[in-house]
């Protein structure tokens, strides 16, 4: 039940208990009650939208930033992972095997907001060793869903 | 001038659909819940085997019956699912989607005056089929109070000494319907005693919730009996590839190579290439379709029985069929009422036989959000009338 609600709501968290009970074929208790199980295990840890930016008004920029660092003694790479994530300017941070430790990605109003970020307040940390940072040019998809989708039903409207 | 058409041409009735179909389209911005296709779209990886076949230059014709590779993977499938053997250099033959095989082994094995068995509610083209083949089509009118299943009982009243075929249109579209294993069995012995021969068009066989799919050729005696259609539409969302196939006895496939032959010549390559993808590494991808249909197939029939009207739950194929005899409408009424008024087009029951009167196909291949929609439209269209009555 958890895993066929949560895919379910996956990619459309606008589904209300009620519609996923019918679709689940489950009591709207049920399902509530499940959800709210889900959220305290924080396994639910939001309902964020899915927006593209670039068909607003208002300038965003995203930026990809490549990081080496020092892990740390006991904690390993759990402490600065936690250090960087806590600014309001990131948007993601997994630590990755390979070439480089984490992949920080930022998102600021303009290139010189992202750029001071790294500069005055990444790259300083004791423990970051070098940082490569990336612009993001254009979104195509995010979450499984296309940014740039023609959602037109080519379908004839009865067919056999 | 003398008259150019055929007396035979002539006699068919075109298609209730068709007909239907010509009055939505004159309505803008309807919301639809009339189309007897998927609504997703190919998977990419079968597209993209598509797309790959023709940079490589595979344009040309195939050998008449198929591709071999395709043809092994076919059998294979038919094997994986059923534990059925069919040889695939003689007893199998791939086709312009199912209904080219539907038409091909009615021509096949049709004399003048030779009695088909048709169960209705069910798919348009078997009955003007079997006509142009020479055939006399005989309908079985199937019944709610069983599921919309063929009984033995219905089956034997039907079959006379000039029977020579029945259709198995399972699981059915509209209806929904299937056929479980003790369904088929007595079918099955029945087809034995009376010598009969099966045409079964199982081409939602992998659209079923809850129970597998089994095919009457499982049964003993009835694989030499069986023509089994099938094919990439439902399954893969391949509609417009136009690819099918038939498996079946070598001497019945033989001559249905032969009129394949001469009327079409061999399947669109490319499609080809591409159920060859389908087959081998599409099982994912039918899983998460048939996931969705069932959750949509729920949300449905809840939503049916909220609004009170009769709806049995159906195990296959992605449409509902509810009854709207309660509110003292025909079928053809309600549609035309429903469309005019709230702006959905449904399927009158009646456009797949005359039994299919008081009750509507309605086609779960749209996203849930679709379906909410057009369910609160349908539920003020039915309070109202059932007011009004």
């Amino acid at each position: 039940m958890k895993e066929k609600i949560l895919t379910a709501i996956d990619k459309n968290s606008k589904l209300s208990a009620k519609d996923l009970a019918a679709m689940l074929g489950s009591t709207e208790e049920e399902v509530a009650a499940v959800i709210k199980q889900l959220e305290e295990e924080t396994v639910i840890c939001g309902y964020p939208t899915l927006i593209n930016w670039d068909k607003t008004q208002s300038e965003k920029v995203t930026a990809l930033i490549e990081v080496k660092v020092t892990p740390q003694r006991g904690q390993g790479f759990d402490k600065i992972a936690e250090r960087i994530y806590k600014f309001d300017e990131v948007e993601s941070v997994y630590l990755m095997s390979g070439g480089f430790d984490l992949t920080v990605i930022i998102e600021g109003k303009s290139m010189r907001e992202v750029a001071n970020f790294v500069s005055s307040k990444l790259a300083p940390m004791e423990a970051v060793l070098s940082t490569a940072t990336h612009f993001v040019l254009k979104k195509y998809k995010e979450h499984g869903l296309p940014l740039v989708h023609e959602t037109k039903d080519e379908r004839m409207l009865i067919t056999p | 001038m003398r008259n150019p058409l055929s007396k035979l041409v002539v006699t068919i009735q075109p298609s209730g659909i068709r007909k239907f179909f010509d009055i939505v389209s004159e309505m803008k911005d309807a919301i639809s819940l009339g189309v007897g296709e998927p609504d997703f779209d190919t998977p990419w990886h079968i597209r993209e085997e598509g797309i790959y076949s023709l940079e490589k230059g595979k344009t040309f014709y195939t050998s008449n019956a198929g591709l071999k590779e395709l043809k092994e993977e076919i059998c294979n499938y038919l094997y994986r699912r059923y534990q059925l053997n069919y040889n695939p250099d003689h007893e199998t033959i791939v086709t312009i989607g199912g209904s080219e095989a539907i038409d091909i082994s009615l021509r096949a094995m049709l004399d003048l005056g030779d009695e088909v068995l048709i169960p209705q509610p069910s798919y348009v083209s078997y009955l003007p089929c079997v006509t142009l083949a020479g055939g006399k089509p005989v309908i079985i009118e199937l019944k709610a109070e069983n599921q919309f299943k063929l009984t033995k009982e219905e089956l034997l009243e039907a079959i006379t000494d000039k029977t020579k075929i029945l259709i198995l249109p399972f699981p059915n579209n509209p209806t929904g319907a299937i056929m479980e294993y003790e369904d088929l069995r007595e079918i099955a012995k029945i087809v034995e005693e009376k010598d009969l021969y099966i045409i079964s068009d199982e081409i939602y066989s992998e659209l079923t919730y809850g129970r597998n799919h089994i095919s009457i050729a499982e049964f003993p005696g009835m694989k030499e009996r069986t023509i089994l259609i099938n094919g990439f539409s439902k399954s893969y969302a391949m509609t417009g590839w136009r690819l099918g196939y038939a498996t079946g006895p070598a001497k019945i496939i033989e001559q249905m190579i032969k009129i394949h032959q001469f009327a079409i010549m061999c399947a669109p390559t490319t499609s080809q290439y591409a159920a060859i993808e389908a087959l081998k590494n599409g099982d994912a991808d039918v899983e998460v379709m048939r996931e969705a249909y069932d959750q949509r197939r729920k949300y449905l029939i809840n939503a049916f029985q909220t609004m009170g009207l009769e709806c049995f739950e159906p195990f296959g194929a992605f449409y509902v069929f509810p009854c709207i005899k309660s509110l003292g409408m025909s079928s053809e009424e309600f549609a035309t009422e429903l469309l005019k008024e709230e702006k959905v087009a449904v399927v009158p029951g009646t456009a797949f036989g005359d039994c299919g009167e008081g009750f509507l196909r309605i086609s779960y291949a749209y996203s849930i959000e679709n379906l909410k929609i057009a369910i609160e439209r349908i539920e003020r269209f039915v309070k109202k009338h059932k007011n009004n009555q």
